[in-house]
């Protein structure tokens, strides 16, 4: 029977992973990932969760290890975070190439140096080009659905792709809220257990993880192409299912609130969305034609999806918890990239805000679509800016 | 799984199961990979990290493996293996191994993470070094188990430094320093005692660690007739031993009366060629120290199998 529990975005994550009964979880901790791998290891203790639970000595074991297991078949779990996942990004690329169905959450955290353990999103955006699929979260109930839908994703005969869910650091990992926790029968039901040709057995023994030639390197990685664009109509289909199934759907790859009729929206990903959408509210109330986009997947990149829902307004700030050095926000070349294959009169706008845990507030956000508004008359603003910097610029 | 009958020359299995590979001419870890595998059987889930094995075998889309193989990341041959033995308890699985093979570097160097784990955790798995003391795959550079004096690309002999100025790092000790369930030492060169070895870690309930010697003619500068010689040679001569780790006790398999002549083991090698007496006579030293501790402290009665 269903139920509702008041638990962290962690928690939440631990909840889904029983649900979805992995044959192997490998864990190892980083903060603030650790409530995921302590409460899984728990139900594993107190039976609620029959499961191998591997105590491994890194994070690049962790990931080496369920694709190990996923080479047998077995479906299989990690978590981490922030110098964890950059210590596995070896893993990363060989699990996608190697088509392991592998799930993986991602904490959300800065990147030393200078260290910090609060949350922006340079961990996960660096590894884009990883050939993983990347869900970003806004809240602990989509992180829990999204733990069962990223299985039934990853393990889609058309897609094969591992799947990476990222939540943001103590701002979705370590806040409270009621979550609805699916019936397990139902889960079972609706999340059938793995079942592939491509695994080991002992009737038709497999050698994988080979080495290709240039002669047939390319045609590998176009397959690995083809399967995470496919990727695109799974996770339509596997939302609208879930939708039927539990009441809850989230869109798909994007989620678009108060669009329609914009001029002005704020790109965003994960748990900034919320506040964004209460100054929209609030802007609304003043005249201003406001919405939010929340880009729910960065791979695969939603183009379609970004241009119907915003292709039309005529300005575009993207919120970005990142800087590529020397560039921009990794987000907005993203966006900009996608806009530009339609109309070309929309003033797009980057901000780089809430690196390494700073608030992302509501004053922030009403500024940035004032200089947004500023922009789209035509007075001069700055392409990208790091809002709300307290030290002072030449620029 | 476990045969019961001694596996010997005479009754080992015609099958192959590491076939058709590209391995160089007269290559010695090939040859304790196909006799592993002959040992173990159809039943083995392999896993073999990047390397000479892997490089040779895995070619797409020539694959040599005829059992279920498949190649590991540099460093994460153990914790892949871990994975395999796990998902092989959780689906059920019954009478099978789970095998990993990995080179000098990928143990002792870039592996030596994931295989101290895998020991701690005590997973069921046969952990077999093939060590031909250098890396040889990139193309003969040092790695951790390259032996003091030896010349590689990384460690040339030149006027200043003779070569490599290291010790072998002691693998087998520190592996039985985690209190491992079976550890041992090999020699393609001593072929029968290495057929028991994998066949004993075949029966272990726990962690099995086997590090057996295979002499690389490519990287050595010996003949490619020479490897099974070589690695008789270096047990005779003291340079490397035959042991096993068991229940908390170190056994020494053999224990020669009298050592063979270092100078002649080293200076058949090209990599050795530029030693001068010196440091031939250093080696000697440092060789007889082992072996006095090895013999006083270590049990020397071989048991009849």
């Amino acid at each position: 029977m269903k139920q509702q529990k008041f638990i962290s975005g962690n928690e939440a994550v631990a909840e889904g992973v029983r649900l979805a009964s992995p044959h192997v979880i490998a864990a190892y901790p980083i903060t603030p990932q650790t409530v995921v791998v302590e409460r899984l290891a728990e139900m594993v203790e107190d039976g609620s969760l029959k499961a191998e639970f591997m105590h491994v000595e890194s994070e690049h074991s962790a990931l080496s290890a369920c694709m190990g297991a996923s080479a047998l078949g077995a479906r299989t779990f990690t978590a981490t975070s922030s110098q964890g996942l950059l210590y596995l990004v070896e893993c990363l690329h060989y699990a996608s190439g190697g088509r392991f169905p592998i799930v993986m959450m991602n904490a959300n955290r800065s990147l030393a140096l200078p260290w910090s353990i609060y949350g922006d999103h340079r961990d996960s955006l660096s590894q884009l080009d990883s050939g993983w699929i990347q869900i970003y979260v806004e809240d602990a109930q989509e992180s829990l659905d999204m733990v069962l839908q990223s299985f039934a994703i990853a393990e889609h005969p058309d897609v094969l792709t591992p799947v990476m869910i990222n939540l943001d650091g103590f701002v979705l990992t370590h806040t409270y809220e009621l979550v609805e926790i699916p019936d397990k029968e139902a889960v079972s039901g609706w999340l059938p257990p793995f079942k592939t040709n491509y695994a080991m057995d002992f009737v038709h023994p497999k050698n994988m993880g080979f080495s290709s030639q240039p002669s047939d390197n390319t045609e590998f990685k176009y397959q690995q192409h083809r399967a995470v664009l496919d990727s695109i109509s799974v996770i339509e289909e596997v939302d609208a299912s879930f939708g039927t199934a539990f009441g809850r759907s989230y869109g798909g790859l994007v989620e678009a609130y108060r669009c329609t009729d914009a001029d002005l929206v704020v790109v965003s990903l994960g748990s900034t969305t919320g506040t964004c959408r209460t100054v929209v509210d609030d802007l609304r109330t003043t005249g201003w034609k406001v919405g939010v986009l929340k880009i729910r997947f960065m791979r695969p990149f939603p183009v379609e999806a970004v241009l119907n829902a915003i292709g039309h307004v005529k300005g575009v700030a993207v919120i970005d918890r990142d800087i590529s050095f020397g560039y921009e926000g990794t987000v907005f070349t993203n966006v900009n990239s996608a806009l530009s294959r339609g109309q070309h009169n929309i003033v797009k706008l980057n901000f780089i805000a809430g690196l390494g845990g700073r608030d992302i507030s509501k004053s922030t956000i009403r500024t940035i679509f004032t200089k947004l508004q500023q922009g789209v008359e035509g007075e001069p603003v700055k392409t990208v800016e790091f809002i709300d910097l307290t030290v002072d610029t030449d620029e | 799984m476990s045969n019961s009958t001694r596996i010997t020359a005479k009754n080992l299995t015609d099958k192959e199961f590491f076939y058709g590979h590209k391995a160089c001419a007269g290559c010695g870890g090939s040859v304790a990979v196909r006799l592993a595998l002959k040992v173990l059987g159809e039943r083995t889930f392999t896993v073999v990290p990047a390397g000479c094995m892997s490089a040779v075998g895995f070619i797409y889309p020539q694959l040599c493996f005829t059992n279920n193989a498949i190649i590991s990341t540099f460093p994460g041959t153990a914790s892949m293996l871990s994975g395999v033995a796990a998902a092989a308890r959780a689906l059920g699985l019954e009478n099978y191994h789970v095998l990993g093979i990995a080179g000098d570097g990928g143990t002792a160097d870039i592996g030596i993470q994931a295989l101290s784990g895998a020991i701690d955790r005590r997973e069921k798995i046969i952990y077999l070094c093939y060590d031909n003391e250098a890396y040889m795959n990139t193309g003969i550079q040092k790695s951790a188990l390259t032996p003091y004096g030896a010349k590689t690309t990384t460690t040339p002999a030149g006027q200043n430094v003779r070569g490599t100025v290291t010790q072998k790092k002691n693998m087998f000790e520190i592996v039985a320093a985690h209190g491992i369930d079976y550890a041992a030492t090999a020699s393609i060169g001593y072929m029968q005692d290495f057929l028991d070895k994998i066949q004993k870690a075949s029966t272990v309930e726990g962690t099995s660690y086997i590090h057996v010697f295979a002499p690389c003619p490519t990287g050595w500068g010996t003949p490619i007739d020479s490897a099974i010689e070589l690695g008789k040679e270096v047990v005779d001569s003291g340079l490397w031993y035959l042991a096993e780790y068991e229940n908390g006790t170190f056994r020494l398999n053999k224990n020669p009366q009298e050592f063979t002549s270092v100078e002649s083991y080293l200076l058949r090698q090209g990599r050795f060629k530029h030693l001068r007496k010196e440091d031939i006579d250093g080696i000697v030293r440092s060789r007889d120290a082992k072996w006095e501790r090895m013999r006083s402290q270590w049990k020397t009665k071989t048991e009849e199998r």
